[in-house]
Formats: C-alpha cells, sequence, structure tokens
C-alpha cells in the first residue's frame, strides 16, 4: 500500500503538507528537530492514498512517494 | 505492475541535498524542484548554466545542482546574454526576484527580451523585498503593508504595481511569456508544465522565454505559510492575471 | 590605420571572440569595424542597452573562459565599474579599453587623461585593482591589447588599457601578427571556466562570500595577484635619459610623445632633458622612478599630464621628497602644445622673477 518518508533533516515545519492531504493523516511532531523545528509525521499511514500532493507543496521537498501496484497510476507526475 | 516498492516522487537529481535557508514555507523551494526537475527532463543539467541574482535566492547555486554564475543586482540577464551568445549550444537561464528583474534590472530584462535572446527567465514574484526584510517592491499590491510603505502601498505616491508578463509580451520580437503561481497543487503541476516549456523552447532555440512566478513570503508578509497562500490567492492572482500571454507557437507568423 | 580600428584588429588578432560595446564619442569606430570584423572570425558582436549592461554582458562571456573585450570612453567607463568590480571579485579575465574623454560629467569629447585615479585606483568597491596599460603610439596601441589578452588570461583579473582620444583618432602604419597564428582558449580545456556540469562538481562565478574569513581569503588571493604584477609586469620606458639631464619629465601616452618632441627641440639649444615614460599605469614603476630621479644632475621632476595631477600623486609617492617635483598640465580636451610645456621646463631650468603670475588668472574665466 502505498506510502510516504519525510526527511525530519528537510522539514521546516510549515505545514503547508497538512493542509494538502485529502486524507488529513499528517500532522506535527511533538518533539523538535536538531534545527529547533517540529516536523510533519504521518499519523494515520494505512490511508494514504499515494496522491503525492504533500510531496508537491512541499518547499523543502521533504517528502518522498513510495506506491505499489496500480494505485500510484491515478496520477501522472 | 511491479510488486517491489518503488520510489514515485523524490527529489530531483539537478537538486542538491543540502537544506535550504529559505524561511518555513516560503515557495522558493518548490519552484527550485519545477527547475530542476525541468533540466532534469530536458536532459541538460550538465550542461545547463544558471545566473543567479542577488536576493534570497542568491544562494540558489547551493541548491541546484549546475554551473552557476551570480550577477550584481538586476544584471542576470546581462550575464545571461553575454554568456549564451558565446556559447548557445549550453542552456542558460536566469532565476530572478522581483527587485531584481523589475526594479533595478527593468532596462537589462526589457531589451534581453527585446533582442529575442535565447534564454529562460524564472521570474519569482513575491511583491516584496525578502532578503533586506520586507521592504517595498514594484510589485507590491496596494495597501500592501511592507517596512517601507507601513500604511500600505499609496498608488497615488508610488504608482501601481508593474505586470513584468503584460510588458514583456507587448514587445514584437516572438517569445514565451507566461504567468503561474505555486501556492496550490494544481497550480503547482500548471507551473511544472510552463516552466518545463521554456525550457524546452531553450534547448529548440525557438525563443526567449520567461514565467513569471508568483510566490509566497510568510516571514515578510506577516502570515503563516498557509494564511500566505490564501493571501496570494485572495490578492495576488486577481491583479496578476494567471495565463500564457505569449506562445511563438502560436505568433510566429507575425 | 586609424587607431581605433588598430585596437579593434589586435583585439582579433589576439584571439579574441567575443566584443560588447555601446556607442561613445570617440571610440565609436571601433565597434563599427568589428560589427563586420566579428562574425568574419566566427566571433560575437553585441551592442548592448547601456555600458552597464555591456559590462555584466562581459561578465557573463567572461564566465566561458573564451577571450572577451569592451571599450568604451570616460562615463561609458565609469558604468561599468560595478562589473569590474565583480569581475575581479570574481577572478575573471577580460580586457576594458578607455579611450578617454574630457570629464567630468558629460565633459566633452577631445582628448585626456583624466581617468588616472578611476584606472589605477580601483573604480569600483572593494580590495582589487585593475592592471592598467598606456600606450604611446597606434603600434604600441596594438602591441599593449594583445599583451592585455594574455595578461588576463594569466591573472585572472580584468586589465584595462587606457589611451585619449588622440590614440583613438590618429592614423599610423601599424604591423600585426600573420591571422593564421591566431590561437584561441579552448573553453572545454579550461579548469575555472563555466562549460557544463558533465561528470564534476559544478563551478560557480562568484563574489559573494557571506563569511568574512572567506571573503578575506579572496582578498588576499587578489593582493597576491597584485603583488605578483608589481613583480613581474612592470613596464617603462626612457626617452633621452643621460647624466647631462637637468630635468626630468613624467608624462604617459600621447602626453608623452608632446614632451618627446620638446625634449628634441631643447636638445637643439643645448638644454638636456630626459623623460621616463611609464606603459604600466598599474604597477606603477616606482621604484625605476625613484633611481632616475634621485641622481644628482636631475634638478627638478616634471610631470605633465592631461589633467588636473592625478598621476603626480604617483609621482610624488615613487620619489618621496627626495627632489623637487613640479606639474604642468591641460585638460578639458585642450592637449599641451609643446611651446606651452617648454615655456615650464625653461621656467624650471631658468627661473625668471614674474613666472607665477601667468597660471593663475587663467583659471575659470572661460566658464559659462
Amino acid at each position: 500500500m502505498p506510502g510516504i518518508r519525510i526527511d525530519k533533516n528537510h522539514c521546516k515545519g510549515c505545514e503547508l503538507c497538512i493542509r494538502a492531504c485529502p486524507q488529513n493523516i499528517i500532522s506535527m511532531s511533538k518533539e523538535i528537530t536538531v534545527r529547533g523545528y517540529y516536523f510533519a509525521q504521518v499519523h494515520d499511514p494505512s490511508r494514504c492514498i499515494g496522491c503525492q500532493l504533500c510531496a508537491i507543496v512541499c518547499p523543502d521537498v521533504a517528502i518522498e512517494v513510495i506506491a505499489h501496484g496500480t494505485s500510484y497510476a491515478l496520477i501522472e507526475y | 505492475m511491479s510488486s517491489n516498492s518503488n520510489v514515485i516522487f523524490s527529489r530531483p537529481e539537478a537538486m542538491h541535498d543540502t537544506v535550504t535557508h529559505y524561511c518555513p514555507g516560503c515557495t522558493h523551494g518548490i519552484i527550485h524542484r519545477l527547475v530542476a526537475e525541468a533540466l532534469d527532463e530536458l536532459g541538460v543539467r550538465d550542461k545547463a548554466v544558471g545566473v543567479a541574482p542577488v536576493g534570497c535566492s542568491v544562494l540558489i547555486y547551493n541548491y541546484i545542482n549546475c554551473d552557476f554564475m551570480e550577477a550584481p543586482h538586476g544584471r542576470a540577464p546581462a550575464l545571461a546574454t553575454g554568456f549564451k551568445r558565446m556559447r548557445p549550444d549550453m542552456t542558460v537561464f536566469t532565476y530572478q526576484g522581483d527587485g531584481d528583474l523589475a526594479s533595478i534590472g527593468m532596462g537589462e530584462i526589457v531589451h534581453a527580451a527585446n533582442r529575442g535572446e535565447k534564454f529562460t527567465t524564472i521570474f519569482v514574484n513575491n511583491a516584496i523585498y525578502g532578503m533586506t526584510g520586507g521592504q517595498m517592491a514594484p510589485t507590491t499590491m496596494p495597501q500592501q503593508i511592507t517596512t517601507t510603505s507601513p500604511k500600505g502601498r499609496d498608488v497615488s505616491q508610488v504608482g501601481y504595481p508593474i505586470r513584468m508578463a503584460e510588458i514583456l509580451s507587448a514587445l514584437v520580437t516572438p517569445s514565451y511569456i507566461e504567468r503561474v503561481a505555486v501556492h496550490t497543487p494544481q497550480h503547482i503541476l500548471k507551473a511544472k508544465k510552463a516552466i518545463y516549456k521554456a525550457f524546452k523552447y531553450q534547448v529548440e532555440g525557438r525563443c526567449y522565454s520567461m514565467v513569471e512566478v508568483l510566490s509566497t513570503c510568510p516571514t515578510n508578509w506577516g502570515y503563516t505559510p498557509q494564511e500566505a497562500t490564501k493571501w496570494l490567492a485572495d490578492n495576488m492572482v486577481p491583479y496578476y492575471e494567471l495565463k500564457c500571454f505569449k506562445d511563438p507557437e502560436k505568433t510566429e507568423g507575425f | 590605420m586609424k587607431g581605433n580600428e588598430a585596437i579593434a584588429e589586435a583585439a582579433i588578432r589576439a584571439g579574441a571572440e567575443g566584443y560588447f560595446c555601446y556607442p561613445i564619442t570617440p571610440q565609436s569606430e571601433v565597434a563599427e569595424y568589428l560589427t563586420k570584423r566579428m562574425p568574419e572570425v566566427g566571433g560575437v558582436f553585441l551592442q548592448g542597452e547601456s555600458e552597464v549592461a555591456v559590462g555584466n554582458m562581459l561578465f557573463g562571456a567572461a564566465s566561458t573562459g573564451k577571450r572577451v573585450f569592451t571599450t568604451s570612453s570616460s562615463p561609458g567607463i565609469s558604468l561599468m565599474q560595478e562589473s569590474i568590480s565583480y569581475m575581479a571579485g570574481a577572478h575573471l579575465p577580460a580586457v576594458l579599453v578607455n579611450i578617454m574623454r574630457g570629464g567630468p560629467g558629460l565633459g566633452g569629447i577631445l582628448p585626456a587623461q583624466s581617468d588616472y585615479f578611476q584606472a589605477v585606483k580601483g573604480g569600483g568597491h572593494g580590495d582589487y585593482r585593475l592592471l592598467v596599460l598606456a600606450p604611446s603610439t597606434v603600434q604600441e596601441a596594438v602591441d599593449l591589447m594583445m599583451l592585455s589578452f594574455d595578461l588576463a588570461d594569466k591573472y585572472r583579473n580584468p586589465v584595462m588599457m587606457i589611451g585619449d582620444g588622440m590614440i583613438g583618432q590618429m592614423m599610423e602604419a601599424v604591423e600585426f601578427p600573420e591571422e593564421k597564428e591566431i590561437k584561441r582558449n579552448n573553453p572545454d580545456e579550461s579548469d575555472w571556466a563555466v562549460n557544463g556540469a558533465k561528470d564534476r562538481k559544478p563551478r560557480i562565478i562568484k563574489s559573494l562570500f557571506l563569511d568574512p574569513h572567506q571573503l578575506e581569503d579572496n582578498s588576499w588571493l587578489l593582493d597576491d595577484k597584485y603583488e605578483q604584477m608589481k613583480r613581474e609586469e612592470v613596464r617603462y620606458e626612457l626617452y633621452k635619459v643621460n647624466a647631462k639631464n637637468k630635468l626630468l619629465i613624467v608624462s604617459y601616452g600621447t602626453m608623452a610623445r608632446i614632451c618627446q618632441t620638446v625634449i628634441d627641440e631643447l636638445e637643439s639649444e643645448g638644454i638636456s632633458v630626459g623623460l621616463f615614460r611609464p606603459i604600466t599605469l598599474y604597477p606603477y614603476p616606482m621604484k625605476e622612478l625613484k633611481k632616475e630621479a634621485v641622481k644628482k644632475n636631475i634638478k627638478t621632476v616634471l610631470t605633465v599630464e592631461m589633467s588636473t595631477a592625478q598621476m603626480l600623486e604617483d609621482v610624488e609617492r615613487s620619489i618621496l621628497g627626495k627632489k623637487q617635483i613640479e606639474f604642468f598640465g591641460r585638460t578639458g580636451g585642450i592637449v599641451p602644445t609643446p611651446d606651452e610645456v617648454k615655456s615650464k621646463v625653461l621656467e624650471l631650468i631658468k627661473p625668471k622673477k614674474k613666472a607665477k603670475t601667468s597660471e593663475k588668472k587663467k583659471r575659470g574665466k572661460n566658464v559659462k
């Protein structure tokens, strides 16, 4: 099933991905990174549909999207 | 369909892995990615030369993985002209902000476009001087508050924001001029197509190409990144029409 | 051949492949010549929208590693100072020619040497210098023009040749090396030029160093170049300098040729005067000038310029008070006649009572 990987070091906690996610499964972490930012994380990976919207809006290209099978064919990026 | 996990979205090869200095939520980063993706998809990364402006994005040469020249404030189009004329085989692009291009560099950009120089300009319009701390730019919106327009831009004193896409598309010399924005996913996808097309026209040696990209500046606008995208949509998009102003495909036989 | 055109052809023979210009009297003929000639050799000719743009086109073109140059005149060179400072800071080789005209401001279009400070003391911002050469004949202008490209590449620093309206407009016989021996820089062999990051880390031509340690290193790196220039590139010429000289004239460019005429005339009248002619204005031949000036037989050193005394400061700096130094100059486009210079020399060698007054009353009476 599809999923995303958020690179904690790159994330600056701008929260743009949170609103972009149609499944509302991204939220901010409680602890902060060495750079002093809260970082985004997926709190319900099972509902990720691999739509890539979070990765598209991320200004720091901190999100990688992984998908298997046919689901990722929805959006040809 | 292979069943193993494969990555369908990742950092383009033409983008270094360094963490940018841009403020959280600043959409410069997105535009950098779109430029890097265009260089990769056209396979010109290893013969590309970027011209960095003076402004927040001067450090673009630390983020995009190709040769760079760093221009004095506003002079990037002149550097690009000099370089491209000597090496037409290489892909040359300038990445400039609104202070750099529409203020001090107005002379250079208009003449480069008018000569039809075969390079590409990515013009990031965030309606403010970012690097120097939020002063009013030529593209600052009416009533927009900045450190040099504390009561909001007073158009009766300093005139209206400058629409660069319209100005450059009024030149007779054929060129590709489009204005896009990067504040929502679908706008970003459109912006990607425009930036790709701009570079493609250059690789084909067709014409001068410029993409004006409306971009956010959360820090100096005084908004959260999310609010900034909303402010852009509500204020900038109505004034700065998002469309293709000029395309050699259509006006070739002029 | 006319000076302006000779300079243009010299650049072609030196392997220049890019010329960017903006029309300005008194050197527009360079552009008019090259607009035909440059394409013939497969080079780039482009007229920009301003000298500001032209200076920056030069920066971009120089980044390719090819030999590029521009020519302009005083006000135009003022507009290029920003790009010159950037080129120096980014270690870029480029050649600029200033065919000087009367200044300041719009000034005039007649020959002058009033841009000496701008050229020699670095007209832009930051710790940088230009290697500055000053020809006095059209042939020398050709030779120095070709030398400029070699020195620019050697030091990866802008080089400026300064002449004046006369050199530009004068017609003289000139020889060039054979055209087939033109050697051109190959950008792909360069280890610094921007030629595409294929199988290598990207190269960045820049002068921004936000970290002060790096910026200081860069400035000291530039300084090392200038020290090397001082050791290796000083050039000057002596004219009829000998033990009988009573007075030593210091002058450069076409002004020096006028002084040579004066020296010949005085020689026929039994008065021995020598000429020290610096060819490199930076690095200035300080040691060499001092060596000549301190000789016992020299009573006075007379600096002659087409300006209100600019090189005088370097002459004083070289001689350090070891000899009395006098100045004679006309500016604004007025070229001193041999007689004027001669009367000044005679005045210094055989002082008469009322010498001083004549100069004072002339000042400012023609200004409207």
